[in-house]
């Protein structure tokens, strides 16, 4: 007789509670996916949550156009397998719209435009919540969060004045035109993730999986090169095996030299590896305080 | 692999950030990046040595203020265990956030200087481990390398504490000498302190007996959610979603339906796709029931033979959480596992001054940051036991019915004419 759960069962649980709460408190939530690992999982659980019935609410895509093409391939895959509703927020139309200006230069990303796109998408549907695969190991600022994140009406993060969370109660009861970013994977940290992936036989993007690929090196990080990259005199691009650690926009997706071909390869990589999953990504460079700036205008 | 939560108390200088910076150091839960990122913001703010707090202070306003504002939640392994650490702030106005981080923890920390020995915060940190049934208290006499590894120091410490745990009726103490900025006790045993023969904290966090196991409590099963599929495949499917609260179940336990007490038999427990013959708690399942009632969010599956308390008049120990102080006489939602009720303040008997453990009886204005013992009726009869016995069903919060804030935590007491809580 075991008198504990692992430490997988037990964030299981804990985030299918989460979920079934977001059902039952919330007239209209949506799960936000990016194709990333951890929205995958976030989707398995899910299904997991709500079987034999199906997810009760639609995925949200908030696409900057710099996606990798596996990703949309792996998302249209899923949404299809698992019989949900896919609502694509495109960063291309806030740009083409003149709600957001493109950035220019090396460094131009269209990570920070996205925050437009997703608030007019939940403005634009009435979403009240929110369903974010974030975790509270990943950065600094993300430690700081609620399972049941708070946003006024106009989306923002106010972290100096955030709701107490007790025990297992979620209070979800906002007034009109508020709504809650949710993050059921909050306790989870990218080993949970991986060796989740492993128990549960989740399949996952190729990019996750080495392959071969043209790259360019930039400040120390390793960039899948795209024609629409801006290259510096320096800069060459050449062919290596590589995986992704983390998958977001191009243009601010570190790689990873890497001849991982398995999920097991792939957790023994990252159990001796020295720096965080995020260490690759240039979006949090930016500023001591971007991921919380970013937060707080409204960011994932 | 097991999970351990525990939280962190200390006062301003007592070297918590430095502790928790030195877990995650030597269990190599720190990356490069992340010590770079730090090294860099240390010489920033001008500090001479690499500031191990910036690792857990994550907000701007913290970092400028060089103080922690907000409980942060701090994740590292060993190939033990796995640990969440709540982190909470040790500031006189952040009793609130103490009693969240301390919610949803097994055991807790609690630093003091050995220079200072126990001061009033300690005594406050000590009354919310014991406020929220904390199962383990280990209290970390830091720094004990500014008063030379002196185990008489330590000795009169432990002894004065011992009096406190006493009153407060702590029953798991465990004392450690350390030293958090060198390392002293904390992943390897010091060579400093031969007297000591206990083990250094991190043996002892990895061999901590988890939580008086919730599975052998009653069963407790609060509906969160109810599974109908609309499809022809699975055309009479009807199942119960929820997370066990406490004690297990299996196929054929004859159960009660709470509020309505209507009877029935557990026919299935699903797990996604799969068929459990049982489960135990803190497992989410799917039950399905044998007759055919009417089960619905907020209700109470538990087993025939185990009924809980049910009843619209409860005592509470509130921590009240909101600068709008409580109003006797208000109406309050009340949050209550998965259940949600109105509820009346009807009175507050008393008030706990924390720095001096004692009751104030009197005094009936219930601030920001208070602990008070009060008495709620709530519009239907809540399905509870006590918060000593469950933590799960005994506890609640209060929501402000205008701004939707949470206001009150509570934890479900004897009422007053039968018991007194006495601290």
């Amino acid at each position: 007789m075991s008198d504990r759960l692992t430490h997988l069962k037990e964030l299981e649980s804990e985030s299918i509670y989460v979920l079934r709460e977001v059902a039952a408190q919330f007239e209209k939530p949506a799960l936000l996916f990016s194709g990333g690992k951890d929205s995958i999982v976030m989707a398995h659980l899910a299904y997991k949550a709500f079987y034999p019935a199906s997810i009760p609410f639609p995925f949200v895509h908030i696409d900057t156009g710099h996606n990798f093409e596996e990703t949309i391939t792996y998302r249209d895959d899923l949404v299809k397998k698992l019989g949900v509703k896919l609502i694509v927020g495109s960063v291309q139309e806030s740009i083409d719209a003149g709600r957001v200006v493109e950035e220019t230069g090396y460094n131009a990303s269209r990570n920070k435009l996205q925050t437009v796109t997703l608030l007019d998408t939940l403005e634009k549907y009435k979403f009240d919540a929110a369903l974010g695969g974030a975790r509270r190991d990943e950065e600094k600022a993300r430690a700081k969060e609620r399972f049941f994140s708070h946003r006024d009406e106009f989306g923002q993060w106010d972290p100096k004045n955030q709701r107490p969370e007790l025990w297992n109660i979620f209070n979800g009861k906002k007034q009109l035109g508020e709504h809650f970013r949710i993050f059921p994977l909050s306790n989870w940290t990218e080993m949970d993730v991986w060796q989740y992936i492993l128990q549960e036989d989740i399949e996952l993007p190729s990019l996750y999986y080495t392959h071969e690929r043209e790259v360019f090196e930039r400040d120390g990080t390793w960039l899948a090169y795209y024609p629409f990259m801006q290259l510096k005199p320096s800069e060459q691009v050449i062919r290596k095996r590589i995986r992704c650690r983390t998958i977001g926009d191009i243009t601010c997706t570190g790689v990873t030299i890497s001849e991982a071909n398995t999920l097991e390869d792939i957790i023994g990589e990252i159990a001796s590896s020295r720096v965080t999953e995020r260490g690759g990504r240039s979006d949090d460079k930016r500023s001591e305080a971007a991921m919380e700036d970013r937060k707080k205008a409204g960011y994932f | 692999m097991e999970l351990l939560r525990f939280t962190t108390a200390g006062s301003v200088d007592d070297g918590k950030s430095t502790l928790i910076g030195r877990l995650l150091y030597d269990s190599k839960s720190i990356f490069e990046d992340q010590m770079e990122a730090v090294k860099a913001a240390s010489e920033r703010l001008g500090n001479e040595e690499v500031n191990l707090a910036l690792l857990t202070d994550g907000l701007r306003a913290e970092r400028e203020q060089g103080i922690t504002i907000d409980v942060a939640y701090r994740y590292f392994a060993t190939p033990k265990r796995k640990f969440i650490i709540a982190d909470t702030p040790g500031h006189i106005e952040y009793t609130r956030n103490m009693v969240t981080g301390a919610s949803t923890a097994d055991a807790a920390i609690i630093l003091v200087d050995a220079r200072n020995g126990i001061i009033e915060q300690t005594k406050r940190h000590s009354y919310v481990a014991s406020l929220l049934r904390l199962d383990y208290v280990i209290l970390a006499v830091n720094k004990m390398d500014l008063v030379d590894f002196s185990e008489e120091v330590f000795n009169n410490i432990k002894t004065e504490y011992t009096a406190i745990a006493e009153k407060l009726n702590l029953k798991n103490v465990i004392y450690i000498p350390i030293s958090a900025r060198d390392g002293d006790n904390v992943v390897n045993a010091s060579d400093k302190t031969p007297w000591y023969e206990g083990q250094p904290l991190l043996s002892l966090l990895e061999s901590l007996p988890v939580k008086e196991s919730i599975e052998r409590l009653k069963a407790r099963f609060p509906v969160q959610y109810v599974i109908r599929p609309q499809s022809d495949e699975f055309h009479d499917y009807r199942a119960y979603a929820g997370r066990l609260a406490s004690g297990r179940v299996k196929v054929g336990d004859k159960v009660t339906i709470l509020s309505s007490y209507t009877e029935s038999t557990i026919k299935a427990i699903d797990e996604a796709d799969k068929s459990l013959e049982e489960a135990y708690a803190p497992q989410s399942v799917a039950i399905r029931l044998s007759d055919n009632v009417d089960v619905s969010r907020g209700d109470m599956i538990v087993k025939s033979d185990e009924l809980p308390r049910v009843d619209a008049n409860i005592s509470l120990l509130v921590c009240w959480l909101n600068h709008r102080p409580l109003s006797i006489g208000a109406k309050y939602i009340i949050r209550h596992t998965t259940d949600e009720v109105f509820g009346f303040i009807k009175d507050v008997y008393y008030k706990v001054n924390i720095n001096e453990l004692e009751n104030v009886i009197g005094d009936k204005l219930v601030k920001m940051n208070d602990i008070a013992h009060i008495k709620i009726k709530t519009s239907k009869p809540l399905k509870h036991d006590l918060y000593a016995e469950n933590r799960v069903t005994g506890s609640l919060v209060i929501i402000d019915e205008a701004t939707f804030e949470t206001v009150g935590a509570g934890m479900i007491v004897d009422s007053l004419e039968e018991q007194t809580y006495v601290i």
